[in-house]
């Protein structure tokens, strides 16, 4: 396996446009005969698939949920980055890419940054005109907000519903489509397996969610906007439905992974209560900007939070970094409440909680500017705690949120796989080691609107694409593999459902492989990993048949590939002997407990190749040069 | 904390369903209605029973994925709440609780508690849209829009398609749904242009879809999860009005709106 | 006529318009503000008993006076009601079809008791019409009758007490269709402000119950020997 990253020569801000000179056309009236296949329908895959109808492709799209609404993007809430400079603060196309350079803790591609910070423009302009409501002031123009700790007001919003807004638009442009009949939906459809043959995508097979048909489609090229793996912890801000399988079993097909191990942890969670807890709530960053982090001065603490007097409280993040105090960014916050629990002097009933304290803010300004602010936040908050944050101090602890790792992708966003190309946060390219508040809508709009209809065209041009049919043993083969699965599933009839499962390998996960990570608890979690594995394909218990909706077999099949994807995650973390952004290695850290990189051995992506069941998987190295940002130490004292 | 489910139990969409009693003392009150739902179908996995299939994703009220009715209230007791935000803390000790689908004929029951809301969908394919290719927009700022209407737009827009009006409706009526939709659009300058045959072809094919007539009793908007209020209906029936009036077209002559009223003919045959 | 003809008359706007479910409300709506309009004239006349026989029997004769106007207000009202019950039975049937199986367990949160029972305020209230044009406009009701003696007709049938109950239960299912139609009527016709719409709200109710009061005070006078 070679990787080429095909990025165009020339200066940062030429590339963009010499690579679309340089692409090859498909003649309008040929691109009909071009059978396109996405899968998942977020912001990438519904903004590419809407965009490839509009210019006349033949698309099929597929997603897992009912209706191509309910992608997670939905979710998200904060806003989305564009360098339009509305503000007059000093924003400009250059300050996007060099913040995002080096807010990825420099691992990501100088080159594809740029070229996200100059399409985020168009991308505001586009979801105006599709009727986004974005937030505007009285004069009747576009109103911006800073963001995680962004110094220019750059983040335009819809409420705390930007996700949801945005996605609304992409999906509404996609039904228009299909009501044109230029894409066809496949809703409840899941994809299980890639299609390759002559070493190019050619397919996919899937399961429809209702009947249980396993069936394959074919293609010319296939599209994945799949979204992230957050769903390996068991918990997680991620919708229960998100998973990895179709990136998980591109991989195995031979697209490689890259960086693995680099996820989010966002640091304004509500804590877990129970067992039963089935997913974290997040709540949005901007919480920082007014409420005050703290701990109790000594361990095991139970006083009520007000009973604790003030110089027996530990604001450990305005002690520790005086000049950025409660607004260091996510990873640093992150840690630090883990270290403070770690210690014992963690609150709440489970111990693993820190409090965000209104009490200053709401004296300083008054409790109205504060339900102003914060309302709905707050609101949501006591909805599931029944806790009043007005007059309690809130309970926070990090969950993970965002997985910047993905399956490889070159300039063009195409994986290893010729024809296979990975869009949003299903592929690793934009964000390095950690991703800006408000930079995840940006890069699944860009990818899907801007960038994927020129490059699968350049792709579609340029190769010689001969007629494939379902009579091909590829096919066959990848149609018996697949089957052969579900049934192996069905008839283990364990004793332990895939929950359990799911919730013991979240655990080891978080524990070795979350916040921080060290060689021996890393070493440890692969192990323990394989075990749970072998296990699980003697013990799960699966009910029901593969003919009928099943949700329990669904997730069974997710669940089997987390195992696989999570013991890869661990390999790469034990791999990379640094620490940067969202990874924390324990051994690698400054004297002062700050991540340390080491840029002369780790300055590259690490793209994996799967080299079959039992066997290690092999690294590959993408060397990352900055020409433009260069490395340097972040520092929040 | 003890509770009794009588939940409605349907094998697929073709086989009759009943209602199914099952009780457990597992839960407590900080755990959410779908977490209740997992440590019931934890139970009867274990027990070599079949789970109860529910609809869910985000588990943050916003896909709009979840839904079932309540001792008779779509997404049960408290106001602007989905069933994966209602915390057990709303209920009694030893309560019993009834769990059914959404119904209407619109939205045929899969299985379990799960519905096909894909009519929703054609809603929207009818016209539930601007129409701007990719690349054609102009610069955002080009057009001001009074904060006034882009608030209200957001009101409208929040709509998460959970179908919870349809099932509260006594006609199982999707007028709160549709009128959501174009109420959003007709408010921004940007949905203008295509108000009218927007509005005549989403009616059309509401029509299509045999969802039933509004009475404007207001069922829906208050079981509605975002508070979708119910002017938005008003606003759809004024722009139907107006653009049946205006129209120069017969319905005929504009094949979009066509292809839902034949669709109409042969679902009323 | 011919098959083309027929399919252009189906597919023509005004087909679709009543074949869309809005398009129907909108016609009820209107009808509805036709039939309100014509029960508070019909309230405004029936009080002018309360001024005596001369003056009442002069207002009945007056009607009949002009009676091109007698019977084109007859017919945009024969017109009215059959409109109004046409489209009520044809969202009614679709209702029963748009939820063929209904739920185990039901509780309304939000709507009025009003209207809910509009289905069966509108139908009573129908054959309660039927019985009324008998009764006091044909004759055949059972009670005294006098063609021109308009007023001793009304002192006869409310004198005969289970009529006048019949009479003032049909008023109060009357005052509920209205307290939920008038309003509901600017709705379906596209009229719905934050500010406008509350006031709407109540003044409909307003009128509702003065209707109600207004028609049953004349049997209430009756029985009561107010008026004789």
């Amino acid at each position: 396996m070679k990787l080429e990253s095909k990025i165009p020569s020339g200066p940062i801000e030429q590339k963009w446009d010499k690579a679309r000179f340089e692409y090859k056309l498909v003649n309008p009236a040929n691109k009909r005969k071009f059978n396109v296949i996405v899968v998942g329908t977020g912001l990438a895959g519904g903004s590419a698939a809407a965009t490839l109808g509009e210019l006349g492709y033949n698309v099929k799209c597929f997603c897992f949920q009912d209706s191509p609404r309910r992608a997670h993007s939905i979710a998200a809430q904060g806003g989305i980055n564009a360098a339009k400079n509305y503000q007059n603060d000093g924003d400009s196309i250059y300050r996007l890419f060099y913040d995002t350079v080096k807010g990825g803790d420099f691992r990501a591609r100088e080159a594809n940054v740029y070229r996200l910070a100059s399409i985020s423009v168009n991308i505001i302009d586009q979801c105006v005109a599709q009727g986004v409501p974005f937030a505007r002031e009285y004069g009747g123009l576009l109103s911006n907000r800073s963001f995680g700790g962004a110094q220019v007001s750059r983040t335009f919003y819809a409420r705390g519903q930007t996700g949801q807004q945005l996605l609304l638009g992409a999906y509404q442009a996609l039904e228009r489509q299909i009501d044109a009949g230029r894409v066809k939906m496949f809703p409840r459809t899941e994809m299980l397996d890639l299609i390759v043959i002559d070493g190019k995508a050619r397919g996919i097979v899937t399961r429809d969610l209702v009947t249980g048909a396993i069936q394959t489609h074919l293609a010319d090229a296939v599209i994945l906007g799949t979204g992230g793996y957050g769903n390996v912890y068991y918990l997680s801000t991620n919708a229960k439905g998100s998973n990895c399988t179709a990136i998980w079993r591109a991989h195995k097909r031979g697209a490689a992974f890259g960086n693995p191990c680099f996820t989010q942890i966002h640091p304004t969670c509500i804590p877990v209560s129970g067992d039963y807890q089935s997913k974290l709530t997040l709540m949005s960053e901007s919480l920082r900007n007014d409420g005050r982090v703290w701990v109790p001065k000594v361990k095991g603490d139970t006083r009520p939070p007000r009973q604790i007097p003030e110089d027996e409280r530990d604001y450990y993040l305005e002690r520790k970094y005086p000049s950025f105090g409660n607004l260091v960014p996510r990873d640093v916050a992150s840690r630090n409440s883990k270290a403070v629990c770690d210690e014992g002097r963690g609150v709440g009933p489970s111990g693993l909680a820190v409090y965000l304290d209104f009490t200053d803010a709401i004296k300083r300004m008054g409790e109205q500017t504060i339900r102003e602010r914060y309302g709905n936040l707050f609101d949501m908050y006591q909805r599931i705690t029944d806790e009043n944050p007005y007059e309690v101090p809130m309970r926070i602890y990090p969950a993970i949120h965002y997985t910047m790792g993905g399956l490889w992708v070159d300039y063009n966003l195409m994986s290893t796989i010729p024809g296979l190309f990975v869009i949003g946060e299903a592929n690793f390219s934009d964000h390095g080691a950690n991703r800006l508040g408000a930079s995840a809508l940006m890069q699944g709009l860009s990818d899907g609107y801007f960038v994927i209809p020129y490059s699968l065209g350049n792709y579609l041009a340029s190769e010689k694409l001969g007629k494939v049919e379902e009579t091909a043993p590829e096919v066959k083969e990848a149609l018996a593999g697949i089957t052969g699965i579900t049934n192996k599933l069905l008839s283990v009839r364990g004793r332990r459902t895939v929950d359990s499962f799911h919730r013991e390998l979240g655990k080891i996960m978080w524990d070795e492989c979350g916040m921080s990570r060290n060689a021996a608890g890393l070493t440890q979690a692969i192990d323990r990993l394989r075990a749970l594995k072998d296990e699980y394909w003697q013990n799960v218990n699966v009910p029901g048949s593969a003919g009928e909706l099943n949700q329990a077999l669904e997730k069974a099949g997710r669940v089997a590939d987390f195992f696989e994807l999570g013991e890869l995650m661990c390999i790469d973390a034990l791999q990379r002997e640094e620490s940067c952004g969202g990874h924390f290695r324990e051994e690698y850290q400054t004297p002062e407990g700050e991540a340390q990189r080491d840029d002369e051995k780790f300055s590259h992506v690490a793209a994996w190749e799967y080299a079959g069941a039992g066997r290690s998987p092999v690294l590959h190295k993408e060397p990352l040069n900055f020409e433009y940002v260069k490395p340097s130490q972040r520092s929040y004292k | 904390m003890k509770l009794t489910f009588h939940i409605w139990r349907q094998k697929d969409a073709k086989s009759p369903g009943q209602m199914v009693r099952y009780e457990s003392d597992n839960f407590n009150e900080d755990m959410s209605m779908l977490e209740a739902l997992d440590v019931l179908n934890e139970e009867l996995m274990n027990r070599g029973e079949l789970p109860v299939a529910f609809e869910h994703d985000c588990r943050e009220g916003i896909c709009g994925s979840c839904g079932f009715m309540i001792n008779g209230v779509a997404h049960g007791p408290v106001p602007a709440t989905t069933v994966c935000q209602l915390t057990l803390r709303h209920f009694q000790d030893g309560e019993e609780l009834y769990l059914e689908p959404w119904r209407a004929r619109a939205f045929p029951i899969l299985k379990d508690l799960v519905v096909d809301r894909n009519a929703f969908d054609r809603v929207i394919q009818a016209g539930g849209y601007i129409s701007v290719s990719t690349g054609s927009a102009p610069d955002g700022n080009a057009i001001p829009i009074r904060k006034e209407n882009a608030d209200r737009a957001m009101d409208y827009a929040s709509c998460i398609a959970c179908g919870a009006c349809v099932a509260a409706c006594p006609n199982a009526s999707a007028a709160l749904f549709t009128g959501a939709k174009i109420s959003h659009l007709r408010q921004l300058p940007q949905g203008e242009p295509e108000r009218h045959e927007r509005a005549l072809r989403m009616v059309a094919q509401v029509n299509a879809e045999m969802f039933g007539n509004c009475t404007n009793i207001g069922e829906c908007a208050a079981v509605c999860p975002k508070e979708i209020p119910l002017e938005v209906i008003a606003q759809m029936n004024r722009d139907f009005l107006a653009a049946s009036w205006a129209a120069r077209k017969q319905p005929y002559q504009d094949p979009a709106e066509e292809k839902r009223w034949q669709q109409y003919d042969s679902a009323h045959r | 006529m011919s098959a083309a003809s027929a399919a252009a008359i189906k597919d023509s706007r005004l087909s679709r318009f009543w074949n869309a479910t809005n398009g129907k409300k909108a016609v009820m709506a209107v009808t509805g503000l036709i039939l309100v309009g014509f029960v508070i004239g019909h309230m405004a006349g029936n009080l002018q008993i309360f001024l005596g026989p001369e003056k009442f029997n002069a207002y009945a004769a007056a009607l009949k006076a002009l009676p091109a106007l007698l019977w084109g207000a007859r017919a945009v009202l024969l017109l009215s009601v059959t409109l109004h019950i046409w489209a009520a039975i044809a969202l009614w049937q679709l209702k029963n079809d748009a939820r063929p199986q209904n739920y185990v367990k039901r509780k309304p949160i939000a709507s009025s008791y009003a209207s809910r029972t509009m289905y069966w305020s509108g139908p009573i209230l129908a054959l309660f019409i039927f019985y009324h044009l008998l009764h006091f406009t044909i004759g055949a009701g059972g009670t005294a009758f006098d063609p021109v003696d308009v007023y001793s007709n009304v002192i006869a049938g409310f004198r005969v007490w289970f009529l006048s109950v019949f009479y003032m239960v049909a008023m109060g299912l009357l005052c509920l269709h209205l307290y939920h139609g008038i309003w509901s009527m600017f709705q379906s016709l596209g009229f719905q402000h934050p500010r406008y719409t509350p006031v709407l709200q109540k003044a409909a109710q307003a009128i509702a119950v003065v209707v109600f009061l207004g028609f049953v005070s004349v049997p209430v006078a009756v029985l009561a020997g107010w008026v004789s």
